[in-house]
């Protein structure tokens, strides 16, 4: 029976192995940026503006709040160290929107303002080495929130 | 006049333009902290600074108070005390040998030319204990040693930070150079480095919070988040981590040499330690 238990177990841990393989390997940052914006979707899926939301709030996740002041009223202490996203829709397009979460850096190199899709920085944490801030399709959530902000 | 006044004057002359050129040399480099020099004093609110002002409130002093039993305490083989070097630890003539502890706080980390590095109070702290004392170090986020370097800033309180280490002349300006490569780094998952909020965002809000100049002249601090005093270096490896990168070690070469760089930043301001922040 030990011998039983201990299999599933390790059939388990291979299964468990793959699936994190898998999920890293599906956001490794893949995008073509066209003069300083990216165009297309990161995963051809349109984004959930809802989801988007809420991972713009997200302390561990967008943490969008920690720099800039946006329309959500249920949360205090907005940021100041950003520009206000109030209206950010009427100012850019989808894919400079797209470009500026990504990898902002591309767009100004001095900026403060985190590439949420891009890895290799230097001396990460193990916990997130090799791994981008945000996910491919949380990208797109966010990316389709922000286009609700006109 | 006769000629060995005319050699004096000269004399005189010359060594006064020699130093004249070494004051221009020792701040060359531009201040990089904007138009003021500021500590976290002035965006606490009432309440912290109220504590700060006040020893008897101030919560970090009971571990200094701790400590300055301990400065008198004979310890290690060599049954020694800190006080049978330096004196009491506010006697302006720092005892018989003359090594006061006044200004000390404000001066270091000064260079070590043992280990041809800097060395800071906590690392001094413990060379003291192995060399002299033959005591076994304290380890360094430990009480006993918070509370001695707490013990010890408190004697430059009101002292400005000095810091000539960006002189090509200073022994510590190649570790200033590495300090301020460090500074000017990004780092982590966040990709960072500390000029990005500590220069370029000074003053501004990170949600509640109000971001600081960055200096150092408060350690070691009582923060409240904490609820205990702390080592610049832990405040150092908060911040590290907060950006998702790898934390340096306590007294690590990469984090001293940034302590220096930061001495030298926060030249001009008055010691503070032990500070207390939110």
């Amino acid at each position: 029976m030990k011998h039983t238990k201990f299999m599933t177990a390790a059939i388990g841990l291979a299964f468990v192995g793959a699936f994190a393989v898998n999920a890293q390997a599906a956001d490794m940052p893949k995008f073509t940026i066209v003069n300083d914006t990216i165009p297309a979707s990161l995963t051809g899926k349109p984004g959930d503006a809802a989801n988007g939301r809420k991972v713009a709030i997200d302390r561990k996740k967008g943490n969008c709040l920690a720099c800039h002041v946006m329309p959500i009223p249920e949360q205090q202490f907005h940021g100041h160290v950003g520009p206000d996203l109030h209206g950010v829709a009427k100012r850019y397009d989808e894919a400079t929107l797209r470009m500026r979460v990504v990898d902002p850096k591309v767009l100004n190199e001095d900026t403060m303002m985190p590439s949420f899709f891009t890895t290799g920085q230097h001396r990460v944490t193990k916990k997130f080495e090799g791994k981008t801030i945000l996910g491919a399709q949380e990208v797109e959530d966010v990316i389709a929130y922000l286009k609700t902000l006109m | 006049m006769n000629f060995k006044t005319i050699i004096t004057t000269i004399a005189v002359l010359g060594t006064g333009i020699t130093l004249a050129a070494c004051q221009m040399d020792a701040y060359q480099a531009p201040n990089p902290n904007g138009s003021e020099l500021w500590s976290g004093y002035k965006t606490a609110t009432a309440e912290t600074r109220a504590m700060q002002d006040d020893d008897f409130a101030n919560p970090g002093m009971p571990m200094v108070d701790s400590a300055a039993a301990l400065y008198n305490k004979k310890d290690g083989e060599a049954n020694m005390s800190c006080a049978d070097c330096h004196g009491a630890v506010d006697d302006p003539k720092g005892g018989s040998k003359g090594l006061p502890m006044k200004g000390v706080s404000a001066r270091y980390p000064v260079y070590d030319a043992d280990t041809k590095k800097p060395i800071n109070v906590e690392l001094r702290i413990n060379k003291c204990r192995t060399k002299y004392q033959k005591a076994k170090e304290y380890k360094y986020e430990s009480d006993a040693m918070l509370g001695m370097t707490g013990l010890i800033a408190l004697q430059s309180r009101g002292i400005p930070m000095m810091s000539t280490a960006d002189n090509p002349s200073d022994e510590l300006n190649a570790a200033w150079k590495a300090g301020e490569a460090f500074y000017y780094e990004r780092r982590g998952q966040l990709n960072m480095s500390c000029k990005h909020c500590h220069e370029d965002h000074q003053g501004e809000l990170i949600r509640a919070e109000v971001l600081s100049q960055g200096q150092s002249n408060g350690f070691p601090t009582y923060r409240l988040k904490w609820s205990k005093l702390g080592s610049l270096h832990r405040r150092f490896r908060g911040c590290n981590g907060n950006i998702r990168a790898e934390p340096y070690g306590y007294g690590s070469d990469e984090y001293l040499n940034l302590e220096t760089y930061l001495a030298w930043r926060g030249r001009g301001l008055p010691m503070e330690g032990p500070s207390v922040r939110k």
